[in-house]
Formats: structure tokens, C-alpha cells, sequence
């Protein structure tokens, strides 16, 4: 079954006389259960795809479909319920509050949404498990690393049992032991909980982690990749030949 | 020139920074030019020479408190434009990138400042000539004064001292400026807004055990404040527990509070609460001095400015009743047992001028003095007052003559039974011990004659008139008493003019010399009158001017830490806004954030002030004020407009740069 469906969309910035093509018809579908990977390189428009696809930003034409629910012609009230509860983010910058403590994080993303106090607790140590971040809950984000931060985020994202969780570079600011174990962890999630991944980067490492991947240049999408049945090690291979096709526009993908 | 348009650019830029900024700069020039001004306010008044002295009077007091407000004003520029630099750090980091000298930033600084400087001069200016058109209402008003005629008022002198004043201020703050520019190394200027405000998470328990310990320090103050007036040392200690206090209280608070909230989890699981709490939690514990400080000022303006308050009324009460005659003269000399004939027929002063007098003497007699007549509690009040003097005599007066005084003044008449006396009094202070004495019981003893008290307390009355009730003490005896053997006497005339006052008022008071040649002085009702007049407007102008410019102070300090979080927080809102809360939640969680923050200060204030009011009535009784509720009223009135008015600002403002893109 479809969780997201996008069919034809556009975003255009600029005037008549000057105008940029972010997302130029761009139509694809996940569905439930996928780890989704988005890749292009700087200024490829992957970001603006997943800021469309999050509602954070508006599209000029185009639909999207989440759940069967067009979130192009959601507004006001009906547009904040369904990213509370529909949607998890993960940010390249963590976008952890410093002046809470990690379960406090956490924890905000369900009392926004007025779950009562014992169940947050119930679902906050489930989750950690989960992500292995128990030993930070009471600390703050700067004590913290960024693995852990960044795990502490996806803990946030998930917590809600949202149908789509969207991922922008979550593994930009991360070492790449860090960068493993969260991936790892973020495999783990689409596995075990059935959870719907869409992932935006531009590293063939990270990439490889994903069950099908969209390669997307000038706002078009130029190329789709399925893993099958390979290894993550032959997935990332054949990454690696698609990303020289693109040419010296992706090298930073190593 | 390029620096110049890069300055203006700057300024447009950053005008949501300089907002709040050059709203103080402005008030506070206005403010400074209208209490400056206000000598010249006696142009469009018709003044006696009398208010006039009095006006010059009080110009020197404001004079005086001007110098002590620039030095308030020049900390808080000061301190407002290293904040507005720190915002800034940023930008001169690029423009060192760039290439660009020290020398020149500092120069573009300089521009800016300056521009902004002069700029808010003139709006300052051109307000407080306005206000000042006002300002003239009040000053008529208090000196009831006619202000038949509107008059245009400008005072150059005001204008020139605002001015250099403010040169002063700023070229202080140019130079300071020149100086953080000059300090800066420039990887720290581009890595500022990384680091932002360092973190301070404290022990959530220490938090508590010092909020715990700073309400029993402030507890005791407190007792001291109210019950051990008696003591300068332990007053004063009263004061620094205060202060050490208030700081403890501020450093614990918000960890308190966090610790409280936080043991029931349905309220702080709930909604935004977790965010808004921790927030106000890591805001007020990295503002503890700055808010100690704001909470201490709002300390003195609502207790000086409600004091001051407290005065005029009293002093305006106080005066009806003080001045029941327009002219009394009274005779010191020994020799003179008549004022109408031992000096008026002397100097050749018409009685006729007078549609009415009244004539008495009072007597001084070895055995009645102040310690006489609190003779049961006397030990115990000299414990308290070592110093009063009690060997003082107080005036003794038959009650025929005072009866005869009593129907001239419009008061109660009394009769006495012949081994009675009655006390007459209305000198707060003294009252409380007297009527205690009187209630157990007092005999006189005149001439080896015997007198008991006739009420268990004193009865409110004068002799002598007064602008505030100091009427320490009269005896009232019969008439059957013995004077013989009378230590002084003094006689007394109390008269109402006949026809036009104020004539005939210029008329008597040329005897005045000749009147004093002869033993003997005068009070007039005009006089007494005027003094006072002048003494309130005093006490209202200085409390107003320093109210006015402590509330500015406090508030903008407040609004800036405030307004500088909001561009720090704009992430962390822009977050909360991807996870789904609507914008109305945001709004109210920032505007709950904001209200507490600054509700914080002001209420530890007002909890201050209930007892620094008390504790001021206490003293004031002395002057025989008593406080009262339209003093805290207008106060009330003033902190919230302009305390108030700051929030809102700050709270608009925050919601703007929270929801731009």
C-alpha cells in the first residue's frame, strides 16, 4: 500500500523574466514500509522536494499525497494536526532544544499532542531501548554526542508512530562510526517497526542503507535504483556507478 | 561616504534591535528636558515672589537629581550598546574578513552611533517640549495657581544642560564602543552565534536549598525592617540582608519552581509547559545580577515614588487643618503679656485690619514637662528614644482661653472639673506614647496643687498653626488654677483679615521686622501655604522624575534580554512549528515566557514594597505622615503603563521576529 504519492510536482522561485526550477515535475511513490532514499547533489533541489513533502513549504503545482490525504489543500488547524501526528522529522542539525534534557525532547512531541504523563513515560523507554539512548535521557543535549543527539531526534520522530518519517542528511554532522550506528538503528526501525523511511543526502555511504534510492538533478528526477536482494556492500557499488554517470556533479558523494 | 550609506544601511537594518533602544534613548532625553524645563514654567503662572523662591528651590533639588539620573542613563546606554554590539558580532567579523581595518569598523560604530545618538536627541527634544506643555497643567495645578492664559513654554537653559548632558553621556559610550570593537579577535566574531549564550544548567537541589535560605534571609530582614527601627546598625543590616537576599532568591527561584513543577507531571508534561519552563529556567540563571538589579530598582520606585505620594497628601490634608487663622502672631518676651497692646499698638498696627481676633497666653510650669506626663511608661519610652527631652516644658493654657481659641479655630469646645487637665495634642509619634501614659493614669502637680487626667487619651487639637500636625502637647487646666510662679509665658493673637487677603497679607507682612524688634513672630496662613506647597511639589517631581527613569531603565534592560532571546529562540520556535504546534500555542507560550519574566522581578518588587512602605510610614509617622491607598494607587498606575507598556512592545516585537521567515 502507498503511504506517499507524488504526481507531478513543481516548485518554481523567482519571477517571469528570472525564473529557477527547484522541483520540475517530479512524480514518484513509497510505500508502507520503505526506506526511501532521496540523492542529489548541493542545489540538486532535494531539500525543497522533502520541504514540500513535509508542508513546510508549498508547491506551485502538483499533488501530494500522504495516506490517501492531499496535503497540498490542507491549511491552518487541519495542516498543524497532520504534521503532530503524521509526520516525524529528523534534522541535519539535530534541532534538539538546549534547554531541555534528552527525555524532555523526547517527550515533547507526545504532550503537544496531550498523551498523558505515564504513557509518555511508557513510550519514552520503549523507544530508547530501541535506539539505545537510555544512558543520556537525563542529560542534556550539550553533554551529549552527536550520535546520541541525533539518536535522541529520531527517538522524537518516531515516538509519535508517525506513517512517514522524513530524514533531511541526517548523517551530515556525524563521524562516521556515529553515522553507522545510527543508520544501523534507522534500518533497525524500518525492520522491525515497519516504519516508513524518506531519507534526502548526498553520501553513497549513507544511501546504501536505503531499499530503493532516487537520484535527482536540475529538479528532475534522473535516475531510480532498487536493492533488491544485493548486499549493502554490492547496493553501494552500484550507487557509486550511477553517482559517476552524474559526472563531478556529486563528488562530494564519497 | 561609503561608510556613511554602510552606517544608515546598518541602521535600517537592524532597526528591530535599536526599537526598544531608541525608545529609551528618547523618553529619557524627554524626561531630562521636562523636569529641566520646569522653571520656566513660572512664566505662564501668576506666582507670589514667595512660590517663586520656592520654585527655585526645588529647580536646585532637581538639579541635583539630574546629575545622579545621567549617571543612570549613561550606564543603561552603556549597557544597552554592548548588548547591541554583542547581536552584531557577526557582521564586523565579516567586514574584517572582508578586509576591512579596525580603524574603519570602528569608524562605521561610531556613525552609527551618533546617528542614532542625534537622531533620538531631537525626537527626545521635540517630545519633551510637548510634554512639558503638559507638565505646566500640573505645576498650576499644584500651586493652584490660575492658568487663565496659555503660554508657549521653552526653556533654552533646560535644553543647552540636556544637551551637553547627553554629549557627555554618549561620547563615554562612543569611546566604549571603539573600545569592545578593538578587543575582539576575529575567529571569535565569526563563531559568536555558535556559542550564543553559554548554557548554565545549575543542581536543581542546590537551586532549592538557596531559594529556601534567601526566604529566610529576607524574612528576617523583613522583621528587622519593621521591628527594630530603634537601631540605625541593624536597620542598615536590614537593608544588606535585603540585598543579599534578592540575589539568592533570583539564583534559586527558577530552579525552584522548575523542581516544583516538575514533581507533578501532568501539569509539566503538559501542552508546552516542559519548554516555557525550562526556558524561563536557563533565561532567569543567566540573568541573575541584571535581574536582582531590575528588581531592586522597581524596590525604590514604588517605595520612594508611594512615599512621596504619601507626603503630598498628608501635607495637603494636614493643611486645612493646620492653618484655621490667616495670621497668628506670638510673643516671646517675657514682658509682654498682650500682643495687641505690648506690640501691635507699638508698631502702629490697626486691629482694624482684622475682621476678627482672638487673644490668649499659655504658661510653662516647673513641674510640667514631656517626662511629666508620660510619667508611668517614661523608662520604657526612654529606652527607645534615649534622646527625646524629656525635661522639656510643655505649655499649660486656661481652658477659658482655650475655649476661646477653640470657637476662633472652629474646633470642639471642652469644660473641666477644678482637679482636672486635659491633654491637647496631634503629633502622631507622641500621641501613641501619651495616650498610653494617659490611659494608666497622670497627675500634674502646679504650684503643690493636684491634677488628674480628664480622658484616658489625648484630644486633637492646636495652638500654634503648622503646615504638618506637630503639636507635641498642651495642658488644658480650669481657669481656677494658680499662674503665680510661672517659668515663661507666652501670648498669643490669632486673627482672620478683613477684605481683600492676599492685600492685605502684602500689608502686614512689612511690619514683620518691627514685629521681631519687639519679641515677638508671625505665621500667616499664606505662608504656611506656600512652604507647603512648595515641599510637595518637591517630593512629587523627584519621585516622578526618579520613578519614571528607574521603571525605563529596568524595563528596557528587561525588554532587550528579551527581544535578543527571541532572535536566539527564532530556531528553536521554528522547530517547535515543524513538529506540528500551531501558531496561536507558539504565541502563547512566548507571551506566558515573556509574562513571567517579567513579572518575576516586579513581584519579588511589590512583596519588597509592602514592607518598605510599612517600614516608611513608620518613619514618616515622625513627620506625621500617615500612608495610604491613593498613594499605592497612582503608583500602580505607573508601573503599569510604563512597565507594561514596555512588555507589550517587547512582546509584539518577539512575536514578529519569532514568525518571520
Amino acid at each position: 500500500m502507498e503511504i506517499l504519492k507524488v504526481s507531478n510536482i513543481c516548485k518554481y522561485y523567482g519571477n517571469r523574466s528570472n525564473l529557477t526550477k527547484a522541483i520540475d515535475n517530479i512524480s514518484f511513490d513509497v510505500n508502507e514500509g520503505e526506506f526511501v532514499g532521496i540523492m542529489g547533489a548541493s542545489g540538486s533541489g532535494k531539500t525543497t522536494l522533502l520541504n514540500c513533502i513535509s508542508t513546510i513549504d508549498k508547491v506551485t503545482a502538483g499533488h501530494i499525497l500522504i495516506n490517501g490525504v492531499d496535503v497540498t489543500m490542507l491549511r491552518g488547524e487541519k495542516l498543524n494536526k497532520f504534521r503532530r501526528e503524521d509526520l516525524g522529522f529528523i534534522f541535519q542539525d539535530f534541532n534538539l532544544l538546549d534547554t531541555l534534557t534528552g527525555y524532555e525532547n523526547i517527550a515533547l512531541a507526545l504532550t503537544i499532542q496531550k498523551v498523558k504523563p505515564k504513557e509518555i513515560d511508557k513510550k519514552i523507554k520503549e523507544v530508547s531501548k530501541t535506539l539505545n539512548i537510555t544512558h543520556v535521557l537525563n542529560k542534556y543535549p550539550y553533554q551529549m554526542s552527536g550520535g546520541e543527539k541525533q539518536r535522541v531526534a529520531s527517538a522524537r520522530a518516531i515516538i509519535t508512530s508517525p506513517k512517514l518519517i522524513l530524514a533531511d542528511e541526517p548523517t551530515g554532522a556525524l563521524d562516521s562510526k556515529s553515522s553507522r550506528m545510527l543508520l544501523e538503528k534507522m534500518e533497525e526501525l524500518n525492520k522491525n517497526l515497519k516504519a516508513t523511511i524518506l531519507m534526502v543526502t548526498h553520501d553513497a555511504f549513507t544511501a546504501s542503507y536505503c531499499s530503493k534510492i532516487y537520484f535527482i538533478k536540475d529538479g528532475k528526477i534522473f535516475n531510480e535504483l532498487i536493492r533488491g536482494d544485493d548486499s549493502r556492500k554490492e547496493f553501494f557499488d552500484r550507487i557509486i556507478d550511477v553517482v559517476t554517470l552524474l559526472g563531478g556533479d556529486l563528488n562530494d558523494a564519497l | 561616504m561609503m561608510l556613511f550609506k554602510l552606517s544608515i544601511k546598518n541602521i535600517r537594518k537592524s532597526f528591530k534591535d535599536y526599537a526598544i533602544y531608541f525608545l529609551t534613548l528618547v523618553l529619557g532625553v524627554a524626561i531630562f528636558y521636562v523636569f529641566n524645563a520646569i522653571d520656566s514654567q513660572e512664566a505662564m503662572l501668576t506666582l507670589t515672589s514667595a512660590e517663586k523662591e520656592i520654585i527655585n528651590l526645588m529647580n536646585e533639588f532637581l538639579s541635583g537629581v539630574s546629575v545622579f539620573v545621567a549617571i543612570i542613563l549613561g550606564f543603561l546606554i552603556i549597557y544597552a550598546s554592548r548588548f547591541l554590539i554583542k547581536r552584531r558580532k557577526k557582521e564586523f567579523g565579516i567586514y574584517f574578513t572582508l578586509g576591512m581595518s579596525k580603524k574603519n569598523v570602528s569608524k562605521i560604530l561610531l556613525l552609527e552611533t551618533f546617528i542614532i545618538g542625534v537622531i533620538s536627541l531631537v525626537v527626545g527634544l521635540i517630545l519633551g517640549v510637548i510634554a512639558s506643555q503638559f507638565m505646566s497643567i500640573i505645576v498650576a495645578k499644584l500651586f493652584e495657581a490660575d492658568m487663565s492664559r496659555f503660554e508657549f513654554v521653552f526653556s533654552k537653559a533646560s535644553l543647552i544642560k540636556t544637551v551637553v548632558y547627553y554629549a557627555i553621556i554618549y561620547l563615554i559610550v562612543m569611546i566604549f564602543n571603539v573600545f569592545m570593537v578593538n578587543k575582539y579577535k576575529l575567529i571569535d566574531l565569526l563563531n559568536a552565534f555558535k556559542k550564543g549564550e553559554r548554557l548554565k544548567v545549575r543542581n536543581l537541589t542546590l537551586s532549592v536549598i538557596i531559594f529556601l535560605v534567601s526566604i529566610c534571609i529576607l524574612g528576617y530582614a523583613y522583621y528587622l525592617a519593621l521591628n527594630r527601627l530603634d537601631s540605625l546598625d541593624l536597620f542598615g543590616l536590614s537593608i544588606l540582608l535585603g540585598i543579599l537576599g534578592t540575589f539568592l532568591f533570583f539564583f534559586g527561584i527558577s530552579g525552584f519552581i522548575l523542581k516544583l513543577v516538575q514533581s507533578n507531571k501532568k501539569i509539566y508534561f503538559k501542552n508546552l509547559n516542559v519548554f516555557i519552563l525550562r526556558e524561563i529556567n536557563s533565561q532567569i540563571n543567566t540573568t541573575v545580577f541584571s535581574v536582582s538589579v531590575i528588581c531592586l530598582l522597581l524596590f525604590f520606585t514604588i517605595t520612594i515614588f508611594s512615599s512621596a505620594w504619601s507626603i503630598n497628601l498628608s501635607l495637603k490634608n494636614d493643611l486645612v487643618y493646620g492653618t484655621p487663622a490667616d495670621v497668628q502672631i506670638v510673643s516671646y518676651s517675657q514682658d509682654v503679656l498682650d500682643v495687641q497692646k505690648g506690640i501691635l499698638d507699638k508698631i502702629d498696627y490697626d486691629v482694624d485690619n482684622f475682621s476678627s481676633y482672638v487673644k490668649a497666653n499659655t504658661y510653662g510650669f516647673e513641674n510640667v514637662t514631656v517626662g511629666d506626663l508620660i510619667k508611668p511608661i517614661k523608662k520604657e519610652v526612654l529606652k527607645i528614644y534615649p534622646n527625646l527631652l524629656v525635661d522639656n516644658l510643655l505649655p499649660v493654657i486656661k481652658i477659658s482661653d482655650y475655649n476661646k481659641i477653640a470657637s476662633f479655630y472652629d474646633r470642639d469646645t471642652y469644660t473641666l472639673n477644678d482637679d482636672e487637665f486635659i491633654l491637647l495634642a496631634d503629633y502622631a509619634q507622641m500621641i501613641e506614647y501619651e495616650n498610653k501614659a494617659l490611659s494608666e493614669g497622670v497627675t500634674i502637680d502646679i504650684n503643690g496643687k493636684k491634677y488628674r487626667n480628664k480622658y484616658d487619651k489625648c484630644m486633637e487639637g492646636l495652638i500654634d498653626m503648622s503646615g504638618n500636625k506637630s503639636n507635641t502637647g498642651v495642658v488644658i487646666i480650669p481657669d481656677s488654677v494658680d499662674t503665680n510662679g510661672y517659668v515663661y509665658v507666652r501670648s498669643y493673637l490669632m486673627a482672620n483679615y478683613k477684605g481683600d487677603k492676599d492685600k492685605k497679607e502684602e500689608e502686614f507682612v512689612k511690619y514683620g521686622d518691627e514685629i521681631a524688634d519687639n519679641g515677638g513672630f508671625y505665621n500667616t496662613k499664606i505662608d504656611i501655604y506656600t512652604a507647603s506647597t512648595g515641599l510637595r511639589a518637591i517630593m512629587i517631581f523627584i519621585g516622578l522624575y526618579l520613578g519614571v527613569i528607574f521603571l525605563i531603565s529596568s524595563a528596557c534592560i528587561l525588554a532587550l534580554k528579551e527581544l535578543s532571546d527571541s532572535t536566539d529562540n527564532k530556531e528553536k520556535f521554528g522547530m517547535l512549528k515543524k513538529i506540528g504546534v500551531d501558531d496561536k500555542r507558539l504565541n502563547r507560550a512566548l507571551f506566558i515566557k515573556e509574562g513571567i519574566f517579567f513579572m518575576i522581578p516586579l513581584f519579588v518588587a511589590i512583596i519588597h514594597s509592602i514592607f518598605g512602605i510599612k517600614c516608611a510610614n513608620i518613619i514618616m509617622e515622625s513627620m506625621s505622615v500617615t500612608g495610604n491607598m491613593e498613594s499605592i494607587l497612582s503608583t500602580a498606575l505607573l508601573i503599569v503603563l510604563i512597565y507594561g507598556g514596555y512588555f507589550l512592545v517587547t512582546y509584539f516585537m518577539s512575536k514578529r521576529i519569532i514568525n518571520e521567515k
